[in-house]
């Protein structure tokens, strides 16, 4: 029987999918103290805090040095790459006052109004995808 | 007896809930979406249903990573909307139904669908903006309102199937339930979004227009996609359409498409807006 844990590598179905971090068991437990500390700026209370000292918030709910350098830095796609789901980083950007067009754009090497004006355009081309190629 | 007496498949994107509480809705960038939603408004103004069950998903709201219910009714009298980081939305309270939602737990578990009871839940903007959607700015919402919220986020994700299979489970339960109440379903979520990595912002409008032909015509063929599928084709985030088959699994095998709108973008989804009526 082929037991699932971090570090074990087994092949998935979604794999390949391009420039996609599927939040499975592997990401979960990776980053459960990062997202932890992001649920928490569901409160005012815990927004202030952490504006307050980022760094000191970080360290209170125990985030590896590695994911505290990525949220000091705003590293969106290394958050990711640390476990973070986008659901509860982007509640990091909601502090800072940006738009998950922001988010978009910089996890994928485009300013705001290039990533705005792409999905006016109609979107990204599902690159990656059975049809698309 | 209690009776179903529509579905709704709609998109859920945040933006469009700022769009209504903002005042937004004729600017340019958003009038072509909210035109579409005039008929479908009207629909629900004149269906009247005395009770909505919602299937959506929570977006690291009410529960975080610690406990990750599949399926998750919401029993309460009343849910008060979430603070997901701007503050809770300025819209009512959601105000539940706890009668029909323990008989709806009661008869779904003695099907064998392990359903998690939620006696207190804040609702996030996957659920209020649905409302929002349908009944624009009420001061009060027009109908009771079972959350029932379905784990998206975290693979392994319940599979399509298993979301069509507890639809007609929830048509079973409600046909039984002993009250005169015309119920309404909605799945919400999708369409083609996707939020994260270096494929943000990808649309796909030819899978989501195959997406709601099967969903009419042939919702049984459409349970054999993988979740896999809907991540690669219709964005990571777009698997939330899995939600729009408990709705259909709720319904007749023969539907009337009663309305239908479908505009890309709002903010970075790809919106849809369904209302099937049993034939």
């Amino acid at each position: 029987m082929l037991l699932y844990s971090v570090g074990v590598a087994t092949r998935r179905d979604y794999d390949d999918i391009p420039g996609t971090y599927v939040f499975d068991g592997v990401h979960s437990r990776k980053g459960y103290q990062l997202n932890k500390m992001c649920m928490s700026l569901n409160s005012e209370d815990g927004r202030a805090e952490f504006s307050a000292d980022e760094a000191a918030y970080c360290d209170r709910f125990g985030l590896s040095a590695e994911q505290k350098a990525a949220v000091l830095a705003r590293e969106w796609l290394e958050m990711l790459r640390l476990g973070g789901n986008i659901y509860y980083t982007f509640k990091i950007a909601i502090v800072d006052g940006l738009s998950m067009q922001a988010v978009g754009g910089a996890m994928s090497g485009m300013s705001e109004d290039e990533f705005r004006q792409m999905m006016i355009d109609g979107g990204r081309a599902p690159e990656g995808s059975l049809t698309h190629g | 007896m209690a009776e179903i007496v529509g579905g709704i498949g709609t998109s859920h994107v945040p933006s469009i809930g700022a769009a209504i509480d903002g005042g937004k809705t004729d600017e340019p960038y958003w009038q072509p979406l909210f035109a579409g939603y005039g008929a479908a408004r009207e629909w629900l103004a004149e269906t009247k249903p005395d009770v909505a069950i919602i299937a959506f998903n929570d977006h690291a709201s009410a529960f975080f990573l610690d406990l990750v219910p599949t399926f998750a009714i919401g029993t309460a009298e009343v849910f008060p909307p979430a603070d997901e980081g701007f503050g809770p939305r300025p819209v009512p309270p959601v105000h539940g139904h706890p009668d029909l939602a323990w008989h709806l737990v009661e008869s779904l578990v003695a099907d064998e669908f392990d359903i998690t009871i939620a006696q207190e839940m804040p609702v996030d903007h996957g659920l209020t903006v649905p409302l929002s959607i349908m009944c624009d700015q009420p001061e009060e919402w027009p109908m009771k309102v079972i959350p029932l919220a379905v784990n998206v986020i975290q693979y392994p994700q319940p599979t399509g199937r298993r979301c069509y299979r507890l639809g007609q489970a929830i048509r079973d339960a409600v046909d039984t339930f002993p009250g005169d109440e015309r119920v309404v379903i909605f799945g919400t979520g999708g369409m083609s979004h996707q939020l994260q990595g270096e494929r943000a912002g990808l649309i796909n409008s030819e899978f989501d227009r195959a997406f709601i032909e099967e969903l009419e015509h042939d919702p049984e063929a459409l349970t054999e996609l993988k979740r896999a599928t809907y991540m690669r084709e219709a964005g990571s985030e777009g698997v939330e359409l899995i939600m729009w088959l408990i709705m259909r699994g709720a319904l007749d095998d023969e539907v009337d498409r009663v309305h239908w709108h479908y505009h890309v973008p709002a903010s970075n989804t790809a919106a849809g807006l369904v209302v099937f009526e049993n034939a």
